[in-house]
């Protein structure tokens, strides 16, 4: 309340979800407001709390696998490969050439779908339906491919310890190849109808604005971090797979608001696609998967897999006592650093644009709850 | 409705020795039938147009089983579901005026159809001062939806009838200046007289400066009716469902009918103040009048579904410091020009 004001008036707090359309899943705001303006929020989660890491105590190795697939459901491949890289470290495992060339396309699509899924769901939180229906109609495709390949749509489950379970069906290289033909235009159509519409621009430049300093104070990772004009991406700093030997640029935008992190993820989809483009052509031939036991029982130890969702800096953290079990298995959600940041991030602006920078940071609560 | 058939009727009645205010009573009576008739199954071929226009954008299909291939029966279907679902009072409700709140924005929406030219001879009452009942009475179910807001003991209800307050006023002003244009340059604030002056082709959408009132007309009658880009009261997105977020049921049909009335009200008051209302060649004039009405109507739902949703405070300068002095500019032009 500001001293000036005549009349006296109070703040009111607003529960925000668990269940409101635009809080992603399950997450509750607890909505501090002075009339439209929010002065405070608290974010609780908790709401999809499965216990995850300790199911994870008392499944062998390849039972946790599916597990992972849970937790930020967008983007599983990328979770599995957190998972399977601390196990691979633990058991020094050297995967084949080819394995790591399809996990890497395996990863790239389930990039699209996720970015694919942000862009949906971020114009929809502004209103803008058609767009979430175009996006996901973009996305359907590669569900299409992740069918084909694994069987599964959404929980792929597709790697294995020391590889991938399948290799390529048939017609898979085929029908990658018209997809990679087919996004791009689409993209540049969602350019014209949605990033030069001058309502969106409105509402979300200068809009939820996170410094650098405190972006990476916060521990943010990712799209979030690279809007914020930190180009820092675990595919370069700490390549895994093929990463290092693939052509692709960091992207990064430095205006920090929710208009730079929506054109990040753009631009990272047209990125994934040259990437894609690259390990279809350079794809060796080979085994799929190295020979590893039947019973997988790492020494004991502990090891940490580190990957870039596209959600960010995605890891898990196994320890092994040396039995068909882990002793203990964590993940770093980059979900949950963001949600930290969103306080931050949402004090002075307007209801309407809290779900605008809720929608700009792409949280996935399955990954924050665990 | 008919002038003709009102006047016969009325000669034949009284010439038989009768209250002469029984007849208009029952006249009366019998149009208020009519037009509400008119405006359910006007609403449910606008609702159902909705969904084939927003499928026919996003690239999906939209109704196509209930009643054969294009689903023309799924909107009746839907009003039947309502009207069976479970009509909840929440508790903490102030009682009578959240059953009032429907009604009162409901009743209004109804009632400026009174004054809507169909034909040459379809007008239910020609009031000599047609436009100003029209902006009268369409400020009216502003007070319903701070009504509905503010007996639903909802946090998302009571900002969604807040945002449509502030809304329906600042939008009312350029509104209402748009309205000025065309009655000054008409010289009547009577509907045929508006009508009469554009007959022959003249339309006011064709003559100088009145383009600009269409512009503002057209604007301010989306924010009017709540629709995106200016849907904030309801704003799915962050309100859930605004100022309605509590009712269920017919009380909730209320709200929607009186949503598409008004949408349907606007567009077809605009082509009575700017396409020459019912005029046109060949066709029966009400023909002409439904097709114009519903491809403006068209037009606001093919915004809808394009762009997205400002915020409180841009939809606010927007209207106080783009619009009010384009509305001013308006009027003085067409004062200058027409006047």
């Amino acid at each position: 309340m500001s001293e000036r004001s005549l009349t006296p008036t109070e703040t009111v707090v607003l529960n925000m979800g668990p269940q409101h359309p635009s809080t992603h899943g399950v997450l509750r705001l607890q909505l501090t407001l002075d009339g439209e303006v929010v002065t405070d929020c608290q974010p609780v989660i908790g709401y999809l709390h499965r216990g995850i890491e300790k199911i994870g105590e008392a499944r062998t190795y390849p039972q946790i696998l599916p597990y992972t697939d849970r937790l930020d459901y967008l983007s599983s491949a990328s979770n599995n490969l957190a998972y399977l890289q601390a196990v691979e470290k633990l058991m020094g495992v050297e995967v084949p050439e080819r394995a790591k060339y399809l996990r890497v396309i395996l990863l790239e699509f389930n990039r699209i779908a996720s970015h694919l899924m942000f862009v949906a769901s971020f114009a929809n939180d502004l209103a803008a339906t058609t767009m979430f229906l175009y996006c996901l109609r973009e996305r359907e495709p590669i569900m299409d491919l992740f069918e084909m390949w694994t069987g599964a749509r959404l929980t792929q489950s597709g790697m294995r310890v020391g590889g991938l379970a399948w290799d390529l069906p048939d017609g898979f290289i085929e029908k990658t190849r018209d997809y990679l033909k087919l996004l791009p235009p689409r993209l540049a159509e969602y350019d014209r109808l949605l990033s030069g519409n001058r309502i969106f621009r409105v509402r979300t430049e200068g809009v939820g604005i996170l410094p650098p300093e405190e972006a990476i104070d916060y521990g943010c990772s990712g799209p979030t971090l690279r809007g914020s004009g930190v180009s820092y991406d675990v595919r370069r700093a700490e390549p895994y797979e093929v990463y290092d030997q693939l052509d692709f640029d960091v992207i990064a935008f430095p205006a920090c608001d929710c208009m730079a992190r929506y054109q990040v993820r753009m631009d990272e989809m047209r990125q994934s696609l040259r990437i894609i483009e690259q390990c279809l052509d350079r794809l060796p031939d080979g085994e799929v998967i190295a020979k590893v036991p039947r019973t997988i029982r790492p020494p004991a130890g502990e090891a940490y897999g580190r990957v870039e969702s596209p959600r960010g800096d995605f890891g898990c953290w196994v320890v092994s006592d040396g039995g068909p079990q882990p002793a203990r298995v964590r993940f770093r959600a980059p979900s949950f650093f963001h949600l930290a940041a969103l306080p931050r991030m949402l004090r002075g602006w307007k209801i309407g644009d809290v779900v605008a920078i809720l929608g700009s940071i792409d949280t996935v609560l399955g990954e924050v709850d665990r | 409705m008919s002038v003709g058939v009102y006047q016969s009727l009325m000669t034949w009645w009284l010439a038989r020795g009768w209250f002469g205010w029984i007849a208009e009573a029952i006249w009366m009576v019998l149009m208020a039938a009519i037009v509400t008739v008119f405006i359910m199954v006007t609403v449910l071929v606008l609702v159902w147009l909705e969904r084939k226009i927003s499928g026919d954008i996003q690239s999906r299909v939209g109704p196509n089983r209930v009643g054969g291939r294009f689903g023309p029966l799924q909107t009746a279907a839907d009003a039947l579901k309502l009207l069976m679902k479970e009509d909840t009072i929440p508790e903490g409700a102030d009682r009578a005026v959240f059953i009032l709140a429907p009604f009162v924005v409901f009743v209004p929406t109804l009632l400026v159809f009174m004054v809507v030219p169909f034909s040459d001879k379809w007008i239910v009452k020609d009031l000599n001062l047609g436009v100003l009942f029209v902006v009268a009475v369409s400020a009216f179910p502003t007070i319903g939806l701070i009504m509905a807001g503010w007996a639903s003991n909802n946090k998302y209800a009571i900002v969604g009838s807040l945002r449509a307050a502030a809304q329906s006023l600042s939008y009312e002003i350029p509104l209402l200046m748009a309205m000025v244009c065309v009655v000054v340059a008409a010289g009547s604030l009577r509907i045929g007289d508006i009508v009469g002056a554009q007959q022959g082709g003249h339309w006011f959408i064709l003559r100088f400066p009145l383009q600009l009132a269409f512009l503002i007309y057209f604007i301010t009658s989306m924010a009017e009716v709540n629709r995106v880009p200016f849907d904030l009261p309801e704003a799915e997105s962050e309100l859930v469902a605004g100022y309605h977020v509590e009712y269920s049921g017919m009380r909730f049909a209320f709200f929607f009918l009186a949503e598409f009335a008004h949408l349907f009200f606007v567009s077809a008051f605009c082509v009575t103040l700017f396409f020459g209302a019912w005029e046109g060649p060949w066709l029966p004039p009400v023909v002409w009048f439904l097709i114009k009405s519903y491809a403006l109507v068209i037009a606001i739902m093919w915004i809808r579904w394009t762009v997205p949703r400002l915020r409180i405070d841009q939809i606010m300068s927007f209207a106080w410091k783009l619009l009010v002095p384009m509305g001013l500019a308006a009027v003085m032009l067409t004062a200058l020009v027409r006047g």
